[in-house]
């Protein structure tokens, strides 16, 4: 089993969950997050005080997946979150070694 | 019994006093937006603790000493009208019941000392900040809305013009703002680190407050419900649209873009501006007022950058500079055809009134200044005016309230309840 972390822009978030949903994934989180990379930040001006914000605002997804789906999955989340503009994000896999579902006890596959 | 009670002044001046208490949760809002979200409680309650502490001493002796026999033009008698009690009965040949004017006054002062609080946000101590209130309203409030407004008092006699408070309210209040963010000094990490307002839409908020508010305090001080009213009615409604264009105008040309707290900022300004002046121009007078002000005093904020103290909200910059600017402009556009019935240099009347408002600002800028810096520095030794670094960098709102203004997730935090009144025990406990 896999964890695949996409960080991505908030707007492109649609996209990625229909994308994902499209080809049977059952499950994600999601959550706000910021943070900087080549993209870099923009400027805000307070009564003429000008403020460099370095963070930009991203949306964070995590899915839970069979790592036979890896392949699949990477490129819908690729493809989905995709402008071809700086800033669209990064995409990373973990491996992980146990997965349970509280309401059952399920575990593994039967869990995802 | 005849009475010669006019009713319709009656309503409106209860009604413009009502109005003038609304502008103090204005102002909380107007500056707890701008504050960052670890400060947002504290700033709302500097405000409205001195509304607090400055509402009971006006009755007790505040309005006494303001408007009471005057003691060689400086100062009221303060036991004359102690407690109000003398004030209850009905005068038959008074057009307006006197507690109504004392309603509406005793509004002002509580005004002015909450617009103090703006310099010295993030970094005051609650008690200390309502010590210095009390003491100022006493030691300066009083006395100069006295000097200002009384009959008998020395500014008063003197001619000068300040219709509803540009020299008592405004230039008195930015003056001892100005004292207290040089006593109390710097946040922590001014001016590098970013200190954004955390939330401009209560700013907005505070300023449409403030606006409103503001009809009772300008029409309201022609303590009748008249042509004059009327007049500065309209004054105040030219000046404040005028001062908002200015503000946005030198954003554009100076940022590139027109802002939320320029536009915010710009209706305060030409508020303060027209304050003194309303019932002393034109319709066009106004406009003229008001666009001045927001220009000026959207250049004017940027000084403390330049001089190196944080009057963090700019109430220098604003109320100070505004109030400056209004009583001055007096001095100019001043016309016979207005209410105060006075021509400026530029309506023929020559330099003399201009002579006179120069006077009466710089008289009371000066002695609100030297008096808040001395009591400031009395309550610094006395060590009750900051926090301590680490309060203040954790945030405000917690160490001296207790409190956090915003509660968005449904974790609860993570805690428990702990027990009604526990926080003395665990004081109790901490202190072994």
């Amino acid at each position: 089993m896999k964890l695949v972390t996409a960080i991505i822009k908030p707007f492109k978030l649609e996209d990625v969950k229909n994308a994902l949903e499209a080809i049977g994934v059952r499950g994600m989180t999601v959550s706000e997050s910021s943070g900087f990379g080549r993209q870099g930040g923009h400027t805000e001006v307070y009564r003429g005080a000008e403020y460099t914000v370095d963070l930009v605002p991203k949306v964070r997804v995590e899915v839970l997946i069979d790592s036979q789906r890896l392949d699949e999955v990477l490129d819908v989340i690729t493809k989905g979150a995709n402008t071809g503009k700086i800033g669209d994000g990064k995409v990373w896999v973990t491996p992980v070694e146990e997965v349970i579902r509280v309401r059952t006890g399920e575990r593994g596959i039967d869990a995802l | 019994m005849d009475s010669a009670l006019n009713t319709g002044d009656t309503a409106w001046m209860l009604t413009a006093a009502a109005m003038v208490l609304l502008m103090i949760p204005g102002l909380a809002f107007f500056y707890g937006g701008m504050v960052r979200s670890k400060s947002v409680l504290n700033m709302l309650m500097m405000v409205m603790g001195a509304l607090f502490i400055v509402g009971v001493l006006w009755v007790i002796f505040g309005y006494s000493m303001t408007f009471g026999t005057s003691m060689g033009g400086l100062i009221g008698d303060p036991t004359e009208f102690l407690g109000l009690e003398s004030l209850m009965a009905d005068d038959p040949e008074s057009t307006l019941p006197i507690m109504a004017f004392v309603a509406f006054q005793g509004m002002f002062a509580c005004l002015t000392v909450g617009l103090i609080a703006g310099a010295i946000p993030d970094r005051t101590k609650f008690n200390g900040w309502l010590v210095f209130g009390g003491i100022w309203a006493i030691l300066v409030y009083f006395p100069v809305a006295h000097w200002v407004w009384a009959s008998g008092g020395w500014i008063f006699e003197m001619g000068v013009i300040d219709f509803a408070g540009g020299t008592a309210v405004h230039i008195n209040a930015g003056a001892a703002a100005l004292a207290l963010a040089i006593v109390i000094g710097k946040r922590a990490g001014w001016p590098k680190t970013p200190m954004r307002p955390h939330n401009l839409t209560l700013v907005m908020i505070g300023a449409g407050l403030l606006w409103f508010g503001w009809f009772g305090f300008n029409a309201g001080s022609a303590l009748a419900a008249n042509n004059t009213s009327a007049v500065v009615f309209l004054n105040t409604f030219a000046a404040t649209c005028a001062a908002a264009i200015g503000w946005l105008v030198v954003e554009k040309l100076r940022d590139g873009h027109m802002t939320t707290l320029g536009a915010a900022s710009g209706i305060v300004a030409g508020l303060v501006a027209i304050t003194p002046a309303c019932s002393a121009v034109s319709p066009i007078g106004a406009l003229i007022v008001g666009v001045l002000a927001g220009v000026v005093c959207a250049l004017a904020v940027s000084l403390k950058y330049r001089f190196g103290y944080d009057d963090s909200l700019d109430v220098v910059g604003v109320h100070l500079v505004g109030g400056l600017l209004g009583t001055l402009l007096i001095g100019f556009l001043a016309t016979d055809l207005a209410p105060a019935g006075v021509n400026g240099l530029l309506y023929g009347g020559g330099a003399e009134q201009l002579g006179k408002q120069a006077v009466g600002a710089f008289s009371v800028m000066a002695y609100s200044f030297v008096v808040a810096l001395i009591i400031g520095l009395i309550l610094k030794a006395a060590g009750i005016m900051r926090i301590s670094r680490d309060d203040e960098l954790s945030g405000i709102d917690l160490v001296e309230h207790a409190e956090s203004a915003y509660e968005l997730g449904d974790s609860g935090g993570g805690g428990h309840f702990v027990g009604v009144g526990a926080g003395s025990v665990r004081r109790d406990r901490e202190e072994i």
